[in-house]
């Protein structure tokens, strides 16, 4: 602080006297009063304009009637709103039709893969690669579809979701578990996994393939087709090929048959609107392998 | 000699000084406070709320013991982006069971408010594993150990009887059949009448796919049930919030 100066002899002092220790009455700055006061009149104009205040049942209401609740559903209004032509003709125009309305499919597309990123991403990978071959979460950009890869059946998908307990029109099909419930014996096991090696053009054990064509045939030929077609009514995956949920090794094979998969996908009804399944069925669609 | 001048007398008796502090203190407290009580808009009455399966309830103790909470909050604010990503924003009725709330204001990961039936059960399984091999990009750690601990509910009785000590409404009865209500929750084969009974649209399911009941198990049977229980079909906002 400043020395000792002569000039402030002459000051008024506080009074206060602390071991000799006097205080100056300097008047407080003026522009620190200013704001000081000019804080208690904005807390008042604010109690008048805001909820504040706490009274028997509820809060003081304020007079702007602002509440957050309003103010987001209004937010969500005016998004809506403004996305209320596309929306409705995402409606009203035939699902298999709408990719003929170019600037429709632009905005289903663009509309279907922000919500694909929101909802579907984290199990079918950003990509909508499934992650990494034999995941257990399907590839979108391929062609082959368990449960069909038309609009309808995407729409009907998204909509109810894959065996889940929330929706009864959601998919549902259940593979037995041969070897865990002793449907097979693990000789029959190893035959049939050989069969479904040679079918999707693997190294396989030939006479085991042979004597495996025999027991696809009696426990999975209905619903995976006779030659291993798969078939999209059941949910059955094609066995033929390549592609793989759960992976295509033998050992893979092996577990996939001595204890199914069941797979799940939930039913996305409640969590969107009927335009923006439209519209993410359309993003799915056109990603390389719909039908 | 004005009023002002009697400061003196409290300025320079250190008793009736922290006396008086204590007294604004409290004055200023109490005002904040107390109308949270009687204030009937504080927890508004919602549809379908109930307290935790025992199950759930241990699963919910297994989320706090591995400090999910550091991570996850579990409230989506009343903002559009939230609400279009998560789902309806939360309600103060939807955490008057929790003690204590998973509210928190810090996220490195998602909110996980209404997780409940966004993913199903072999994601989670998948994701606790190893988060990486569900999400590249996830900076989470393991959590595979869960499905090597077994849980019995030995002690789900006691901690049934803590929560309805600070309010929780479990009954006599619930508390009673908690070690069936515990384990007949992973079993669909199981004798499910009296816990769907007990806890309504309670999630009967082998949720880590192994035949032992594990931590694995009773965290998934939380995570599915967050935010699934209020009916928004039903749900009338109280907009003077």
């Amino acid at each position: 602080m400043a020395a000792p100066n002569k000039k402030n002899h002459d000051r008024p002092t506080t009074g206060h006297s602390w071991d000799g220790i006097e205080e100056f009455d300097n008047p407080m700055p003026r522009w620190w009063l200013w704001t000081f006061y000019a804080t208690i009149i904005w807390a008042v104009v604010y109690w008048i304009l805001f909820p504040a205040w706490p009274l028997v049942r509820g809060a003081t209401a304020g007079m702007l009637g602002y509440s957050s609740r309003a103010d987001v559903a209004a937010e969500i209004q005016a998004v809506d709103d403004a996305n209320a032509v596309w929306y409705q003709r995402l409606v009203d125009t035939d699902v298999n039709a709408i990719h003929e309305d170019a600037d429709l499919q632009r905005f289903a597309v663009n509309a279907g893969a922000a919500v694909f990123r929101a909802q579907c991403s984290q199990c079918h990978g950003a990509g909508a690669d499934g992650i990494r071959p034999g995941s257990g979460f399907p590839n979108l950009n391929d062609d082959e579809w368990m449960w069909g890869g038309t609009m309808d059946d995407i729409v009907q998908t998204v909509t109810y979701g894959i065996r889940n307990e929330d929706f009864p029109d959601a998919r549902y099909s259940e593979m037995p578990s041969f070897g865990r419930d002793e449907l097979l014996t693990s000789e029959e096991i190893d035959q049939v996994v050989n069969h479904v090696l040679n079918i999707s053009g693997q190294a396989h054990d030939a006479a085991l393939a042979e004597a495996g064509a025999e027991v696809f045939d009696l426990n999975c030929s209905s619903c995976h087709g006779v030659n291993g077609e798969g078939d999209q009514f059941q949910g059955a995956p094609a066995l033929n090929n390549a592609i793989w949920l759960y992976g295509g090794s033998e050992a893979e094979i092996r577990a996939s048959v001595t204890v199914a998969h069941f797979g799940v996908m939930p039913g996305f009804t409640e969590r969107l609107n009927e335009a923006q399944i439209r519209a993410v069925a359309s993003y799915v669609h056109q990603l390389g392998g719909g039908q | 000699m004005s009023i002002l001048d009697h400061h003196k007398k409290i300025e320079t008796h250190a008793t009736l000084l922290l006396v008086l502090s204590f007294l604004v203190v409290t004055i200023g407290g109490l005002v904040q406070i107390v109308p949270l009580f009687y204030l009937e808009n504080t927890i508004e009455e919602v549809e379908g709320m109930r307290p935790y399966s025992p199950l759930e309830l241990a699963g919910r103790e297994i989320y706090v013991r591995e400090g999910c909470y550091v991570c996850h909050s579990q409230m989506v604010r009343p903002m559009r982006d939230e609400v279009e990503r998560y789902g309806h924003y939360s309600l103060a009725a939807e955490s008057m069971y929790d003690h204590p709330f998973q509210w928190g204001s810090k996220r490195t990961g998602p909110d996980l408010a209404r997780i409940g039936g966004r993913y199903s059960d072999a994601w989670h399984v998948a994701h606790l594993i190893n988060p990486r091999d569900v999400v590249p990009e996830s900076v989470m750690p393991p959590y595979a150990y869960l499905m090597d601990r077994p849980i019995t509910g030995e002690y789900i009785q006691d901690l049934m009887s803590t929560y309805a000590m600070v309010g929780v409404p479990y009954t006599d009865e619930m508390i009673a059949a908690a070690p069936e209500d515990f384990t007949v929750q992973v079993d669909p084969f199981g004798d499910t009448g009296g816990l769907l009974e007990r806890y309504h649209s309670a999630q009967v399911r082998n949720f880590d796919g192994q035949e032992e009941l594990t931590e694995m198990d009773a965290l998934i049977a939380y995570m599915q049930m967050i935010g699934t229980l209020v009916d928004f079909s039903t749900f009338q906002a109280d907009e003077s919030r």
